[in-house]
């Protein structure tokens, strides 16, 4: 793979941590440019090197409010920081607001931190599609820790994992009842528990819900029990503040633990299965799906349907074995 | 697939607590398939500059109700462009009196809407006026 001179030039400005062409690229990225997929090529052999966290919980849990106060945390240790703020597309209109920057701004003028907002843009499971590659761009601009935000999630969004290596997952007190804690999906994914808003009713059930959840796992991968950690309230700085150490201090626990037990190759090596995964679909469904709109025969193909001169599987073993030989 | 998005971010400079304004503006230009990026209130010059530039805008609105205007919207233009970030359109609103209307085209704002300004109109004028950038 030979280099542009163009090309270098970007890779030396996101290596020296040039805020602008990394944010540019993550934009070519989510536009989906293909200049954006070859500069990947170039920068991939230098990524692997950040703690990359996800952030994920119900709207309103407190997500961006937590990711800001981390910020401050990590700075303190003098870590560089980068942070992908998800927010959701309008199905619509295919606008977004995306607010969760709002929480962080004090920190928008320290180099050692950047903040990026990114919208779903139609990817299900809570981040968009450009999420992976844009942990890449921080990555090697040498940010040391990366927080990924997902949008508010329900109880299936649990891509985060997929590109995270410690996942917290953030719960307020209220939000159910105990089935709610032994339900698959969300509740599955945590390396870190943070019961936010703790100062609030219904702390204590929450928390002896969660600790009998987490009693009935026979056996946790690499003996990690996900800690359960109380963070109360943001306004209430002196308490807010040590809860948070105790946060960071688990942040830290876990990112050891993956090391010393060889976790961290399984969970890296369930990213490269998404990306190989993705960068499949991308290179041979999207050309097909191209080429079957411009040439028209998409709407042919819907038409049959439509009539019920055929079904979906048939045609699309007749498409599959035209184009895959 | 190639889909160039416009992505805006409305931003309040300087000791102004009035948003609701910003937050009209801010539905509008998603309404319109923007990717709006909001800051909130009470941002300095060199915050908003600096969000600008790692969010990656094409143009941002600046809202400003508290007559600060006349020092805070050229300030933004020449924090850009210190950082090589000129490219960016600045665009301002709010309670803004004629006279300084001069004053701040000067300075580089591109456009200006005061009260009565009608949504659809600042969403023309941005559909017309920016292209995202290559």
């Amino acid at each position: 793979m030979t280099k542009t001179s163009a090309e270098k030039e970007q890779l030396r400005k996101i290596r020296a941590g040039d805020v602008r062409t990394a944010s540019r690229l993550i934009r070519n990225l989510e536009d989906g440019l293909p200049e954006a997929k070859s500069s990947i090529k170039h920068i991939f052999p230098h990524t692997g090197r950040a703690h990359v966290l996800g952030i994920t919980g119900s709207p309103g849990a407190g997500k961006s409010t937590l990711v800001d106060a981390l910020i401050a945390s990590f700075r303190k240790k003098e870590k560089t920081v980068g942070v992908l703020a998800v927010d959701p597309t309008s199905p619509f209109t295919g606008g977004a607001i995306l607010g969760d920057r709002i929480r962080m701004q004090r920190h928008a003028e320290d180099p050692g931190v950047f903040i990026r907002s990114l919208a779903t843009r139609g990817a299900l499971g809570g981040l968009a599609k450009a999420v992976g590659d844009a942990v890449h761009v921080m990555d090697v601009m040498g940010k040391e820790i990366i927080m990924v935000e997902t949008v508010g999630t329900g109880q299936q969004e649990v891509e985060i994992i997929n590109h995270s290596h410690t996942v917290i997952v953030v719960l307020v007190p209220g939000m159910g009842d105990e089935i709610q804690a032994i339900k698959a999906g969300i509740m599955e994914i945590a390396d870190i528990f943070v019961i936010n808003k703790a100062d609030r009713d219904g702390t204590a059930q929450l928390i002896s819900e969660l600790t009998a959840m987490l009693n009935m796992v026979p056996e946790f991968p690499g003996g990690w029990q996900p800690p359960v950690i109380r963070i109360g309230n943001v306004f209430d700085t002196g308490p807010f503040g040590e809860s948070l150490e105790e946060l960071a201090a688990a942040i830290g626990d876990h990112h050891r633990r993956l090391v010393e037990t060889g976790l961290l190759g399984d969970r890296m090596r369930r990213k490269a299965m998404v990306e190989i995964h993705e960068a499949l679909r991308d290179a041979i469904l999207e050309p097909i799906l191209k080429d079957l709109m411009k040439s028209g025969e998409m709407a042919d193909i819907a038409g049959r349907l439509l009539r019920k001169e055929s079904d979906p599987y048939t045609l699309a073993e007749e498409v599959a074995h035209r184009y895959l030989k | 697939m190639t889909d160039r998005k416009i992505r805006i971010m409305v931003a309040k400079p300087g000791l102004d607590g009035h948003d609701r304004g910003a937050r009209v503006l801010a539905r509008a230009f998603r309404d319109a398939g923007f990717e709006v990026i909001y800051t909130g209130c009470h941002q300095s010059p060199e915050q908003i500059a600096a969000a600008a530039i790692q969010e990656d805008i094409d143009v941002v609105g600046l809202s400003c109700l508290s007559g600060a205007h006349r020092y805070l919207f050229p300030r933004i233009v020449e924090l850009l462009k210190e950082q090589g970030a000129d490219d960016i359109t600045v665009i301002g609103g709010g309670i803004i009196p004629e006279q300084d209307f001069p004053l701040l085209y000067e300075a580089g704002i591109k456009a200006i809407f005061t009260p009565g300004a009608k949504l659809d109109a600042i969403v023309d004028w941005i559909r017309t006026n920016i292209v995202p950038r290559n």
